[in-house]
């Protein structure tokens, strides 16, 4: 099952190494991964979506709470988190293909954001699912480049299982 | 607040943090903290003539006194030849802060000469580590590197100083508190689980105490012998754990795994309660992990979370510190009708008779095991005495042979199993405890990766003895060949008499010994125990006599073999 887990570590040298290469030593795979600032300037968050059992979610949370750098760990549970992910697709686009394209993109709240002779960047967000059912509606049309950030994600406001601040894992 | 350089301020902090001895062997990039050591310090440093040998001296210090252990090295080769004691204290959670001398800032990255970046290197086998890159950062990241090494579950930390760093001059003040926001061990046990797990040891009918290094670590021998002997529990303790527990205690029941007696593998496998405490399942005790100690309820005490679960499900995980989880089981227990453990431990007890140690009559060649057994008599009684081995037969013969009645006097290379590690290791236990009379069980194949110590051991006077099962082979390996690749031998014949031992011991200032015959065996291990010199005795054994008894790896450990079966067995991974 696909995991998806928030990790809030210290912004320091080598920090995202140590994570990175921990998994590599364990032998998981991470299937995406994105770093990022968050609301404290020394703080930086990883969302990691891993490919694992429950049993090597759990030795992956304890394993990563045990770096000197990792200040929190969370599994995102689907359903109490909201995910988003941007892409950037750069489309073949033909005068006489182009209104097709862009109809398809309104759809999906997608921006031109670069228009050339034969060619156009759109901008998609959302949901990761939804970035993959653009992809596939797009590739006829010929798809030449495409560069996606990997999911991001923090637990619902609403979400009852919310603990006031983010629940640390078992020590 | 004192105006000094950075390599003053290193030395000041490792006296600040109550560093009396460290272990190096200086070079390009660490001369400006040696030229701090000539400035003077309070710190003894004991110089190496490799840095491998420096951090295995640095371990034997930390097993044989419970301190931390400090290395120190220059940048590139010796920074890297320090990559397998770090290695070794990271398998054997041994406390170790190794600091390493870095080119300077300007030139890291540049491939300048002798850099090498060892924090990248280093990086699975460090609980943590840091390359120092402003001088004012240095107080702090020492303190911190102490604290992270000695915390929690113990292990090797690495500091990384570049020369320019060592020769900046700063207002030096050592913190009084580390922030580490991000490290915050258990610091007491869950009262549930103690009362979970004290429930269900009183009901057990067959339970074991299945004690790893972690013990020692947790400096909790004393309440694992009163939960043992409150509760009458057997105790079996891994190559890890020797000396824990006190083995001419009735309630030892010998050591697991592959090349554990038959009683305790007997014990550990038809058990129905196992409490495993500060102990992780290695496949070395473990055999074929599905059939180990099958149906049997288990109760994990360990202070690191992360061996929970890891490979053997707990029943009962208690997570914490193991002297407040073995003395809160013990206190709970007092409230409890206790199931009578006494049918169980006379059961054990008559396996043992059952189930012997054994090994060929002896003829014209001396037994390895015989040398085990001639220095366990020699020193019986004596709680003076620390054990270091480097890692083979030889190793698992003293595991089988040598009783430790006192924590801390078994020191071995258990998880990475480094071979070389024994002459080292025992200098720095002789360098915490001098009055110790320390006695390294080692390989012929051992012995010559870390010999050149012996000139540290004579120079420094840190006087050890050492003893040679010398088989002339790669004995272990030896004995897999034979065992599981059809007798093909294949470059493991090292032959008996080159080097002579007795000869080299001499070129290094010892005193040398060459043991041929049986009856020369005694009288030759008492003079080197009691010449008070660093002495080598070269103990020439039967070359063909294989480990029994022996679970094949992979095998369930009830499949083991003893030493009359020679048929050997299937190969497996």
């Amino acid at each position: 099952m696909i995991h998806t887990i928030s990790v809030l570590l210290e912004n320091k040298p080598g920090a995202l190494v140590r994570v990175c290469q921990m998994f590599a030593r364990r032998g998981y795979n991470i299937e995406s991964l994105a770093v990022g600032p968050t609301e404290h300037h020394d703080v930086s968050r990883i969302t990691l979506r891993v490919d694992c059992t429950d049993g090597s979610l759990e030795q992956i949370q304890k394993q990563m709470h045990k770096l000197v750098n990792v200040l929190r760990v969370r599994d995102l549970e689907p359903g109490e988190a909201v995910e988003r992910e941007l892409a950037l697709v750069t489309v073949t686009a033909p005068p006489e293909r182009r209104a097709e394209l862009l109809a398809l993109a309104e759809v999906f709240r997608a921006r031109i954001v670069d228009v050339g002779h034969d060619a156009v960047v759109c901008e998609v967000v959302g949901e990761p699912g939804e970035l993959d059912t653009f992809e596939e509606l797009v590739r006829p049309h010929g798809i030449r480049e495409l560069a996606r950030t990997g999911r991001i994600g923090l637990a619902r406001a609403s979400s009852k299982t919310r603990a006031p601040r983010p629940q640390r894992v078992l020590r | 607040m004192t105006r000094m350089l950075g390599s003053d301020a290193i030395l000041r902090s490792l006296e600040a943090e109550g560093v009396d001895v460290v272990f190096g062997l200086p070079g390009g990039a660490i001369l400006p903290t040696y030229d701090a050591f000539a400035r003077g310090t309070t710190i003894r440093h004991v110089l190496a003539r490799h840095e491998q040998g420096a951090g295995h001296m640095a371990e034997g210090y930390a097993r044989a006194s419970g301190r931390v252990g400090v290395a120190i090295a220059t940048s590139g080769p010796g920074a890297t030849n320090l990559v397998t004691p770090i290695a070794d204290a990271w398998m054997d959670s041994t406390p170790l802060v190794c600091v390493t001398g870095q080119v300077r800032t300007s030139l890291i990255g540049t491939d300048a000469f002798q850099e090498c970046d060892i924090t990248g290197v280093t990086m699975p086998i460090v609980k943590h580590s840091w390359l120092v890159q402003d001088v004012e950062e240095l107080p702090g990241v020492i303190k911190a590197a102490f604290h992270v090494a000695r915390t929690g579950r113990c292990g090797p930390v690495l500091v990384d100083v570049p020369r320019d760093v060592q020769e900046a001059a700063f207002d030096f003040e050592y913190p009084d508190e580390v922030d580490l926001p991000g490290w915050r061990p258990p610091t007491r046990v869950h009262a549930r689980q103690i009362a979970e797990a004290a429930r269900v040891v009183a009901r057990a009918e067959r339970p074991v105490l299945y004690v790893g290094g972690g013990t020692l670590n947790a400096d909790a021998c004393v309440e694992l012998l009163e939960l043992a002997e409150a509760a009458r529990l057997p105790v079996i303790t891994t190559l890890m754990a020797k000396s824990a527990f006190p083995e001419t205690h009735e309630l030892h029941f010998g050591w697991p795994g592959m090349h554990g007696p038959k009683w305790s593998n007997l014990a550990m496998n038809t058990c129905d309660v196992l409490v495993a405490v500060g102990a992780r399942f290695d496949d070395r005790v473990t055999g074929k992990l599905s059939e180990f100690a099958k149906g049997a309820t288990v109760i994990h005490l360990d202070m690191d979370a992360a061996e929970i679960g890891k490979l053997r499900s707990a029943d009962v995980p208690v997570v914490g510190p193991l002297k407040h989880a073995l003395a809160g089981i013990e206190a709970e227990l007092r409230g409890l009708e206790r199931t009578d453990t006494e049918p169980w431990l006379r059961q054990i007890a008559e396996w043992r008779d059952l189930y012997p140690l054994r090994y060929g009559v002896e003829r014209d060649l001396i037994k390895p095991q015989r040398v085990l057994e001639t220095l366990d008599e020699l020193t019986a009684g004596r709680d003076d005495v620390i054990w270091t081995t480097g890692v083979g037969q030889h190793q698992m013969w003293a595991m089988q042979y040598l009783h430790c009645v006192r924590p801390r006097t078994f020191i071995t290379s258990g998880g990475l199993g480094t071979m070389g590690y024994g002459i080292p290791a025992a200098i720095g236990a002789k360098a915490a405890r001098p009055e110790a009379t320390v006695v390294c069980v080692d390989g012929d194949g051992c012995f010559q990766m870390t010999c050149q110590e012996l000139a540290t051991a004579t120079l420094e006077n840190l006087p050890i003895v050492v003893v040679i099962v010398n088989n002339g082979y790669l004995g272990m390996v030896q004995q897999w060949q034979t065992m599981f690749f059809e007798e093909r031998l294949s470059h493991v014949h090292l032959t008996h008499s080159v080097p002579d031992y007795a000869a080299l011991a001499a070129a290094y200032g010892g005193l040398g010994l060459t043991v041929h015959e049986p009856e020369e065996l005694e009288p030759a291990l008492a003079e080197a125990l009691t010449s008070g010199r660093t002495a080598v005795v070269d103990v020439r054994v039967d070359p063909v006599e294989q480990c029994y008894p022996m679970i094949p790896a992979g095998a369930a450990a009830l499949d083991l073999l003893e030493y009359e079966e020679r048929e050997p067995a299937s190969p497996a991974a």
